[in-house]
């Protein structure tokens, strides 16, 4: 019994975790890879700098960085108990074989088109 | 704990995976909050995942710094990115301000909930109302569902010559995807603000405050970061790449 009661303790702590300070951190963090991305977009990819091509890579990384800070801190599931973080997380894994799938079948549609 | 002898059968069970309480701690309510957009996540993926397709098969694709320079009502050309900045900064921002309501709630305090919670309702509509002057530059253009501006326009919406087939197949394919894609995100954040508004009267009236827990709160700002986080996705894949 005195297990379960300590344990209910230790989660209440972690859900103060999110402080004011933490959220402006990660707000500031968000803030912070839209303006890189930003940067990419309106000058380094226009001058020439970096290449388009190597810069949608680069665009989709940063994406999923903020994804990361969004579902993790805001959407507090970082402080969940790891079955609810497995059984979100882990149909995602589904979504990428849609776009392994697709992306393979799109090559074979410009075949078709020419 | 009582001397008497159990035997291991009948002891009470109470650990997480032998029925003796919910292996995920979490409420009801949240939790299907959680497998509710787990399957919106599944749709959104599959309409921005059929916009890939079906891009990366196209000979041309409408240069997004070409088809977006405008800021409505200030800028008319030459300002790539520049509104869809101000609009992805908005959300980001509603988003904040309702993390901060939810960790008021945390603390019981009613005040600072209701004004996150006007701040955010705030946020969203004038995240609408950039989305309508967006839709609203595009159809001056010509685009909508399954209508593409004239050939002497749509030529300016590309870097490299293709032919006037090419282009007004991707064209259509790009107006398309577009308006239902912002649009099925738009009426997201539609009901989103209307959920927010409810759930604010609901703390005016004290619904939570005699409830003790502002655990709806918390529900609804996973509703609302789900929508930032699907603006994060249509903003890079429409916007940037």
């Amino acid at each position: 019994m005195s297990t379960e009661t300590t344990e209910v303790h230790a989660e209440h702590g972690e859900h103060d975790g999110m402080s004011k300070k933490r959220i402006i951190k990660v707000a500031l963090i968000l803030s912070a890879i839209t303006c890189v991305e930003f940067i990419i977009a309106l000058f380094l990819v226009p001058k020439g700098i970096i290449p388009g091509n190597v810069a949608n890579p680069i665009y989709i990384v940063l994406t999923l960085f903020k994804a990361f800070y969004i579902v993790a801190y805001f959407m507090h599931l970082k402080f969940e108990r790891m079955s609810l973080i497995f059984a979100i997380i882990v149909p995602i894994l589904f979504i990428i074989g849609l776009i392994l799938v697709l992306t393979n079948e799109s090559h074979h549609w410009i075949d078709l088109r020419l | 704990m009582s001397t008497t002898a159990v035997s291991p059968i009948d002891e009470v069970k109470s650990t997480p995976w032998s029925g003796g309480r919910s292996p995920f701690n979490v409420e009801y309510g949240k939790m299907m909050m959680w497998f509710f957009l787990l399957s919106d996540a599944f749709t959104f993926s599959s309409l921005l995942i059929s916009y890939g397709a079906l891009r990366f098969s196209a000979a041309a694709w409408p240069d997004a710094s070409l088809v977006f320079q405008s800021v409505p009502g200030l800028i008319e050309h030459g300002a790539p990115l520049v509104f869809v900045g101000i609009m992805t900064f908005i959300l980001i921002l509603s988003s904040v301000t309702m993390v901060l309501a939810v960790e008021a709630g945390h603390r019981n305090a009613k005040k600072e909930v209701i004004w996150w919670m006007i701040a955010t309702v705030i946020g969203g509509f004038m995240f609408l109302g950039c989305q309508a002057l967006e839709w609203n530059h595009l159809h001056s253009e010509g685009f909508w569902w399954s209508s593409i501006p004239n050939a002497e326009t749509l030529k300016e919406f590309f870097r490299n010559g293709v032919s006037y087939h090419d282009q007004a197949l991707s064209a259509h394919q790009f107006a398309n995807l577009f308006f239902t894609i912002t649009g099925f995100h738009g009426f997201h954040v539609f009901t989103g603000v209307l959920i927010n508004i409810i759930i604010t009267v609901n703390v005016l009236l004290g619904t939570y405050e005699k409830r003790g827990s502002y655990l709806m709160i918390e529900k609804v700002g996973l509703y609302w970061h789900f929508v930032d986080l699907v603006w994060v996705f249509v903003f890079t894949f429409f916007y940037l790449v």
